[in-house]
């Protein structure tokens, strides 16, 4: 009985639909008003796995903050299979750039917070639960270790496991490697897809590297500042499981990049 | 191992210039005694006090008397200031009143209190509990609220999206994630309980009950200066047995889990 509801739980994926309907954002300063989204509209589809670039300041952040529930537009909505969110949700996780990990807790104390939130599962069937993703991030041999005793990248690993524990329909990441090296990175792009390809969920991955979102999203949405405006999207109809390294990729790269330039160069005029 | 010897030896040292100075030493022709011991007893008379008043029970059951009051001074100090520091770090108006009125009363050494205390309730076990409660409280408020400032916002953001309700991350994040400055603070609390309750038990004495403080207060009256250094040996040893017991295994956990170990 247990260990068909453990099935259950595991390999079960939900997945949502988000649509961000006209959001408008501000932020009043003591040095005036930012607007960082302008009228931002987008539809996200049920295990899409969308990319957000964008240079500094365009407000990439902001409308994930948005979706997480964190902060609320001053006009327009953002809905989930078309229910308006009104704040943060069991159905959306978030993995932040830093790694955000408690360190009172060890690594499957940090998977497990998340799970205990979560009515309806034993406290045996929790721990189940952690070691499943703790093992699906390559991370159950350090189990008990504590927080510090990571590198930033097995960190982020146990960050990815703990976001993705309670089994969101939605995975929200806001630059979540920009902290780790290059060789480390690559690890953990092989990770997310693979995580991607199992779990098919809908996936919203912020990053500068359009590199880094050609290698990962199914679509790349490029975002421009001043005030943060969706500009233009890509499809990325690259085979997966992909490699940085890969020549159409680079090459689609610069496509992206030489259009990005375009628009920062013309905005700084 | 070897910086266990160097403490005993450097401790051995001290007994012994001590002894030699106070004419313990004569029968080894070492016998410089500069002052009477009526001013600077001898440790053997020292020794002979504690030991005879242990065997016969007065310094157990005072030390009893002592720490029942310590103690429950001391947690009705915690469980005021935690609460009130938690308050204090979470809304404004809190901390721009009771925050400064903690700020400024942490600043007053708690046997100032000791007058009033006298005069509110008598020669009472209140009046000692309230000199006791006076000098926790404020250490304990000020230092709970300093840590719940200090927690990276993050914490919470991230327990927030994983769906805990303001009251749960209040309690399993903001509380824990605060813990090393709480627990720090509860140790300068204790000892300030500990500094507070030994002015007062000098200052006022009690029917109900006679502390060691007391012991010291009417070793002077009486002439007896043995009386007074042996009970300011029992008054280091609780200071530090308690900072042994009480604190360092706490303190070298967080330091564990949260990887702040200096050595
Ligand atoms: N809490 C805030 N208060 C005031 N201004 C803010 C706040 N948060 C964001 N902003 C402003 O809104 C704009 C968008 O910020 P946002 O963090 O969304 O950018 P971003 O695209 O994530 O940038 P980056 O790539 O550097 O992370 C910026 O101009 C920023 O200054
Ligand atoms: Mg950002």
């Amino acid at each position: 009985m247990t260990q068909e509801k453990l099935h259950q739980e595991i390999h079960n994926f939900p997945t949502a639909k988000l649509s961000i309907e006209h959001v408008c954002k501000d932020f009043v300063t003591s040095r005036g008003t930012v607007r960082a989204l302008d009228n931002v509209s987008l539809t996200i589809n049920e295990g899409e796995f969308v990319c957000f670039v964008g240079p500094s300041g365009c407000g990439k952040s902001t409308l994930l903050n948005i979706i997480a529930g964190l902060e609320k537009p001053d006009s327009g909505m953002a809905l989930i299979d078309g229910t308006p969110i009104t704040g943060p949700g069991r159905d959306r996780m978030v993995m932040f750039q830093e790694h955000a990990l408690f360190p009172w807790l060890d690594v499957i104390g940090n998977v497990m917070f998340g799970l205990k939130q979560k009515p309806n599962l034993t406290d045996k069937e929790r721990l189940e639960v952690a070691k499943y993703y703790l093992y699906l991030v390559k991370m159950d041999r350090f189990a008990h270790a504590n927080i510090h005793e990571l590198s930033g990248g097995m960190r982020q690993r146990v960050a990815l496991a703990r976001s993705l524990a309670p089994n969101p329909k939605i995975l929200l990441m806001d630059e979540p490697f920009s902290a780790l090296d290059a060789m480390t990175r690559e690890r953990l792009y092989g990770d997310i897809q693979d995580v991607w390809e199992k779990r098919r969920k809908t996936i919203v991955f912020v990053t500068h590297n359009v590199r880094e979102a050609v290698c990962l999203g199914s679509r790349v949405v490029l975002f421009s500042p001043h005030p943060g405006r969706v500009r233009e999207e890509f499809p990325v109809y690259l085979a997966r499981p992909r490699n940085i390294n890969n020549h159409d990729l680079a090459d689609l790269s610069q496509s992206i990049t030489s259009a990005l330039k375009g628009y920062t160069a013309s905005e700084s005029d | 191992m070897k910086r266990v010897l160097i403490t005993l030896f450097f401790f051995v040292l001290l007994i012994i210039i001590w002894a030699g100075l106070t004419g313990d030493l004569a029968a080894i022709g070492l016998d410089i005694s500069l002052w009477s011991p009526y001013v600077l007893p001898p440790p053997s008379t020292v020794g002979h006090y504690l030991w005879d008043n242990t065997v016969n029970g007065k310094i157990p059951l005072s030390m009893l008397i002592t720490l029942r009051r310590l103690l429950i001074g001391y947690i009705i100090g915690l469980v005021l200031g935690v609460p009130l520091g938690m308050l204090a770090a979470r809304f404004r108006c809190i901390n721009d009143t009771l925050g400064m009125l903690a700020l400024g009363l942490q600043a007053l050494p708690s046997v100032c209190w000791v007058p009033l205390a006298c005069i509110w309730f008598g020669q009472t076990e209140a009046a000692l509990l309230f000199v006791v409660i006076m000098g926790t409280l404020w250490s304990v408020l000020l230092s709970t609220q300093n840590g719940m400032k200090n927690v990276p916002p993050i914490y919470a953001r991230a327990a927030r999206t994983m769906g805990s309700s303001p009251l749960h991350t209040l309690i399993f994040v903001t509380l824990p994630a605060s813990a090393p400055f709480v627990v720090s603070g509860m140790k300068q609390g204790w000892a300030f309980a500990w500094r507070s309750l030994m002015a007062a038990e000098i200052y006022v004495s009690v029917v109900s009950g006679f502390g060691i403080g007391q012991y010291l207060h009417y070793g002077r009256e009486l002439q007896r200066m043995y009386q007074v250094i042996g009970i300011m040996f029992i008054i280091i040893a609780v200071g530090l047995l308690a900072d042994k017991i009480l604190f360092s295994p706490i303190e070298s956990w967080l330091h564990r889990r949260w990887g702040t170990d200096k050595e």
